[in-house]
């Protein structure tokens, strides 16, 4: 108990909260960036563009069937290779948004499916061009569809950051291991805190998550 | 590229088993405790309920590293010990395991409650009407997404490069730094994880394809 006291010293905890911050704002750049990319492949796979779609559907397989460690990996250290200078902070950024794209790719892929053909041949016999029809008839419904199946993307992507701790970002579990590499009796107070730290933003967002699934069955 | 692949196909080759070691062994043992904590789950008793819900909870909302990394430094420290493989395999079971416990729950919901009523009528007893009625239907409907766990399995096994398990990731790393050629060993091992994914993924989504109709 003593230690849990002592390493929960407002230096420590000061230190911890640093390292959430790094975690949510790398969290929160790549869900907005991966989103908008995943949107724009999800639209070119599910458009069936001739060659194009084919091609962009075939990389977002290989992708999605990678570790997205590898994809860490090739953005800092592979990277560099070829002359593209990459720090910590964007290479792991970069690293979850070709990850997390291809992934959300596919959820919008699916989410556009899900939408009755009717609503399209409707739209586009009301003189709407397939742009607009996308536009404000198919995609709103798409949208919500898919809202349950992108918040738990957006939970996977949250826990996916701590990997970026082997190319040194400085996030929440690489600020524990500094506080416990110190002092080894730490170990448990660290690993408890940032499990619950973890828990609770990935708890609430599934529960959203969970509660908007519910409703939209019904 | 050449030269990588021959000068360190012993690496490669050990890393892709230990990979495919671990990968088979969580499986097995998440399908086992999935089943089980999706089976409590939707069981009458509350107190088994609150168990599963709260067990699923965990496992699924902390990150795999933490969780592997309690099992590397905390688990040995303390309790037993355990080398790299079996704390990364141990720790990837149970983050499976909730996974697949949420996936087979909702395959079991999916069967209309009319189905367990009717096999009650008729003189079972819950566990014969889970057993031979609810589970066969539910376990047909819950194949795709089990692959796709599988696949998730796969890549995740990638996080025994963290604590020194001798994968595919772990080596990638070693022979990456000894020969320098980054992005070539890179390609080589992310070829090899793809030999794993690929073909499973694509025969998932064929079976969905033919479930749906």
């Amino acid at each position: 108990m003593e230690t849990f006291i002592h390493a929960y010293s407002w230096v420590d905890i000061r230190f911890l909260l640093q390292g959430l911050w790094v975690t949510i704002y790398v969290s929160l750049i790549s869900i907005a960036l991966s989103f908008v990319v995943g949107l724009i492949l999800g639209l070119i796979r599910y458009m069936k563009i001739k060659y194009l779609s084919a091609i962009v559907g075939f990389i977002i397989d290989i992708i999605r069937n990678l570790p997205l460690l590898l994809i860490i990996f090739f953005t800092y250290f592979g990277l560099p290779q070829l002359g593209i200078v990459t720090n910590p902070t964007s290479a792991s950024i970069t690293a979850l948004v070709i990850f997390e794209g291809a992934m959300l790719a596919e959820i919008v892929r699916s989410g556009i499916g899900s939408v009755d053909p009717g609503q399209m041949e409707g739209a586009r016999s009301n003189g709407m061009s397939y742009g607009q029809a996308m536009y404000h008839v198919v995609m709103p419904q798409a949208l919500h569809n898919m809202i349950p199946a992108l918040l738990s993307q957006f939970v996977s992507l949250v826990k996916d950051t701590s990997l970026a701790t082997i190319i040194v970002l400085s996030e929440l579990l690489y600020h524990a291991q500094i506080i416990y590499s110190q002092n080894t009796t730490y170990l448990i107070p660290m690993y408890v805190i940032i499990a619950v730290m973890y828990f609770i933003i990935c708890f609430c967002l599934s529960q959203v998550a969970n509660y908007l699934q519910k409703k939209y069955n019904n | 590229m050449w030269q990588i692949i021959t000068n360190n196909w012993g690496a490669f080759l050990t890393g892709f088993w230990n990979t495919i070691l671990c990968s088979t062994i969580a499986l097995v043992f998440s399908l086992i405790l999935g089943v089980f904590f999706a089976l409590l789950e939707v069981a009458p008793p509350k107190f088994g309920r609150v168990i599963a819900k709260i067990y699923i909870a965990i496992f699924r909302n902390i990150p795999l590293l933490v969780i592997v990394m309690i099992f590397y430094l905390i688990v040995p420290r303390y309790i037993v010990k355990l080398s790299g493989f079996q704390a990364g395999t141990i720790g990837l079971t149970l983050y499976t395991s909730a996974f697949i416990a949420e996936t087979v729950r909702a395959g079991i919901n999916s069967i209309g409650e009319g189905q367990m009523e009717g096999a009650r009528s008729n003189g079972m007893t819950y566990v014969q009407a889970m057993r031979y009625i609810i589970l066969p239907q539910a376990m047909k409907i819950v194949i795709p997404p089990l692959g796709n766990q599988f696949v998730n399995l796969v890549k995740n096994s990638s996080v025994l490069a963290f604590v020194a398990g001798f994968d595919l990731m772990y080596q990638a790393q070693l022979i990456a730094f000894s020969t320098f050629q980054t992005i070539d060993t890179y390609i080589i091992v992310g070829l090899f994880y793809l030999i794993l994914t690929l073909p499973l993924s694509y025969y998932m989504r064929h079976l969905e394809k033919k479930l749906a109709k």
